[in-house]
């Protein structure tokens, strides 16, 4: 086992997806990583990137997706040059992955006893009853109640909260070091949701497990990651812990975004500050900076040429306007 | 309460004992199992060119309450008083002049728009069943008048569905609302389905539209950060019932019911610091069922204040009234 700096590892990488309209660049340089213990969050909306860069490190990718370039290092191991049994082996035993519906990853025709053991059968080579038996330890430590009737029932006769907790528990049965979790509370009702974090959050604490929680909900990000990501048309616009991110953003999709959303404790009633334009179109990216023509601090450099993620006082920043020394809050004030 | 005798100083909606119960079928002649007790007693009034929010969880009956309302679906008791008249005794003919004043605005975009019919055709299908504009220039031009409303090009007139983004079809949906010019229109989820930098654009272009067309909107979400932003009044459903009515600015300062207080602390803030800081209700279980509701307070099987009488009495909606502010509980939060 070779030693290595971090538990996961990321460096330009670049994931291209064949469409019909031609090829999307939907990871375009991405590099991060991730320690040990942490939890990292990465935001986004649609065509962001968020998703596929998780697909791309868990070797998921559709068919007409390939990772083109870069690498993937998780404990050292580089994780593009792996054949698909090998992929399989770290997948079952030592990354997991959560995804939005739980309904479309737990398959309705098997109990879902049957399916939370089924890591542990495979990997661990668990018999059938030990493997139950296991699952319903699972069940208990993520909070199902009943456990020894539910691991009985088929995904149906569970509530979306009981299969996305059930989804986890069939997650953390190899003791993985890496979760990744793709808006694991989005479809949940925000009671639900609560509880599912608080969850995660207890599992991160106790067993150590680093997380990437992949969301576009930036109170969620704000609740539970220690650094973030923001992520705009495959790129990483925005890096950094994530009391920093929110307390100063040194990109002005950051900085519209927290401003555009309606916050359940602001007092005063002012129209909300929306970001004008729509998030661009994936085959037909504009030049030049790609948030520019939704961009209120745009110079006329931004239209002509793309900057590239350097350090910005306390983050990594993609942005001109910033680069250059200019505090967005101040820009805004100054007019 | 005869016909033309309603002025505005008089609620323009005004909800008695609304119910709608589902019939569940079983067994191969489909006799009737038991029912779904969606919308289960709810009394509610909404004043003209108010704006009354409705939140609640899944299952909580707040859609099927929007559209009992407006006779989507058909009750199944309780009157519907709307500028003075029950329009749950009209006629059909009659039935369809009310529908000229009350208009709808779908959740998801995408299934609420015919792919085969193009935005005119859309828009003009409104203006045609009512009888509203003669074909022609005076039907065109009115078209081109609610697509500038919502702030579409007129170049747009011509084009389907499928050419426009999330936003920019819920914007024609919003048109179509408007075509009829109607004075009170159900928002159900109008925003939910779109990304999250797009969601503010929308909450403003309602807002604007509010005042220039003195609307009276009822706006049902589950987003309670966003029926705050936007509302004067918030209702707050649990499995069929309204529990909690208050005017938007106290609802978050000072909830009365503790299934709204729940909610709120649920509630993820973007502020890295303050969510370390906060302290959260996390409800135990899952949501009642609509089909076999708890006996007295629905809410008591999670509620971390039940006592006996929860489980023998039904709190009426004003057991805690002060002004416009009121809650069905027996052992209230705190101020």
């Amino acid at each position: 086992m070779t030693s290595f700096a971090h538990l996961l590892e990321l460096e330009d990488v670049h994931t291209h997806l064949q469409l019909k309209q031609g090829v999307v660049q939907a990871v375009n340089g991405v590099s991060f990583s991730v320690d040990a213990g942490e939890t990292l969050g990465i935001v986004g909306e649609s065509g962001s990137g968020k998703s596929m860069t998780a697909l791309s490190i868990m070797g998921l990718l559709p068919r007409r997706g390939a990772v083109v370039k870069g690498r993937i290092r998780f404990k050292g191991r580089e994780l593009t040059a792996l054949s698909e049994d090998e992929m399989e082996q770290i997948r079952g035993t030592d990354v997991a992955m959560i995804f939005q519906d739980p309904m479309t990853s737990l398959n309705p025709v098997y109990r879902t006893g049957w399916q939370v053991g089924e890591p542990l059968r495979i990997h661990r080579h668990m018999k059938m009853r030990a493997s139950i038996a296991a699952a319903t330890g699972l069940f208990k430590k993520v909070g199902i109640p009943e456990a020894e009737k539910r691991v009985r029932e088929y995904p149906h006769m569970f509530s979306g909260g009981m299969r996305q907790r059930a989804m986890i528990g069939m997650g953390l049965s190899t003791r993985p070091s890496l979760l990744i979790a793709d808006e694991p509370t989005t479809a949940l009702d925000v009671t639900i949701q609560a509880q599912i974090l608080d969850l995660l959050r207890t599992l991160n604490q106790e067993a150590g497990t680093a997380t990437i929680l992949i969301t576009h909900n930036l109170g969620v990000v704000a609740g539970m990651c220690d650094r973030v990501i923001v992520m705009y048309a495959g790129r990483i616009v925005e890096q950094g812990r994530t009391e920093d991110v929110f307390a100063h953003p040194e990109h002005p999709y950051t900085w519209s975004l927290l401003r555009s959303i309606p916050r359940i404790d602001a007092d005063e009633h002012l129209p909300l500050r929306a970001i004008e334009g729509s998030p661009p179109d994936m085959v037909r990216l504009p030049p030049g900076c790609k948030f520019q023509p939704r961009c209120p601090f745009a110079i006329s450099r931004c239209a002509t040429e793309e900057p590239e993620l350097i350090t910005v006082r306390e983050q990594l920043a993609r942005c001109w306007v910033t680069q250059d020394g200019t505090s967005l809050d101040q820009a805004a004030a100054g007019g | 309460m005869g016909a033309g005798s309603w002025t505005p100083a008089e609620p323009l909606l005004a909800v008695r004992g609304l119910k709608t119960w589902f019939p569940i079928r079983s067994g191969v002649v489909g006799r009737v199992a038991g029912h779904v007790h969606a919308v289960d007693g709810v009394d509610l009034t909404i004043r003209q060119g108010e704006t009354l929010g409705l939140v609640g969880e899944s299952g909580c009956g707040k859609s099927t309450l929007g559209r009992s309302i407006l006779r989507l679906v058909e009750p199944t008791a309780g009157e519907v008083y709307f500028k003075g008249r029950d329009i749950l005794r009209l006629g059909s003919s009659e039935m369809r002049r009310m529908r000229r004043e009350m208009a709808i605005i779908f959740q998801d975009p995408f299934a609420s728009l015919d792919p085969r019919q193009n935005v005119e055709d859309i828009l003009g299908e409104a203006l045609d069943i009512h009888h509203l504009a003669p074909a022609g220039k005076q039907r065109r031009e009115r078209i081109l008048e609610l697509l500038g409303l919502v702030g579409l090009s007129s170049d747009y007139a011509d084009r389907y569905p499928h050419e426009f983004s999330g936003g920019q079809r819920q914007r024609i949906g919003i048109a179509r609302a408007l075509a009829v010019d109607p004075s009170f229109i159900v928002c159900d989820e109008p925003i939910s389905a779109l990304d999250v930098s797009i969601q503010a654009q929308i909450i403003n272009l309602l807002e604007e539209l509010q005042d220039r067309l003195h609307l009276t909107y009822l706006f049902i979400a589950h987003d309670l950060s966003v029926v705050k932003h936007i509302s004067d009044r918030i209702a707050v459903m649990y499995v069929g019932k309204v529990v909690e009515v208050s005017p938007a600015r106290d609802l978050y300062r000072s909830p009365r019911h503790p299934y709204t207080g729940s909610l709120l602390s649920a509630i993820p803030i973007p502020d890295p610091r303050l969510e370390k800081r906060r302290e959260r209700i996390l409800l135990t279980g899952d949501v009642a069922s609509p089909v076999n509701p708890p006996s007295g307070c629905r809410f008591r099987t999670r509620c971390f204040k039940a006592q006996p009488r929860c489980a023998a009495e039904e709190p009426p909606l004003d057991t805690v009234s002060l002004g416009d502010h009121q809650a069905a509980c027996f052992f209230p939060l705190e101020a």
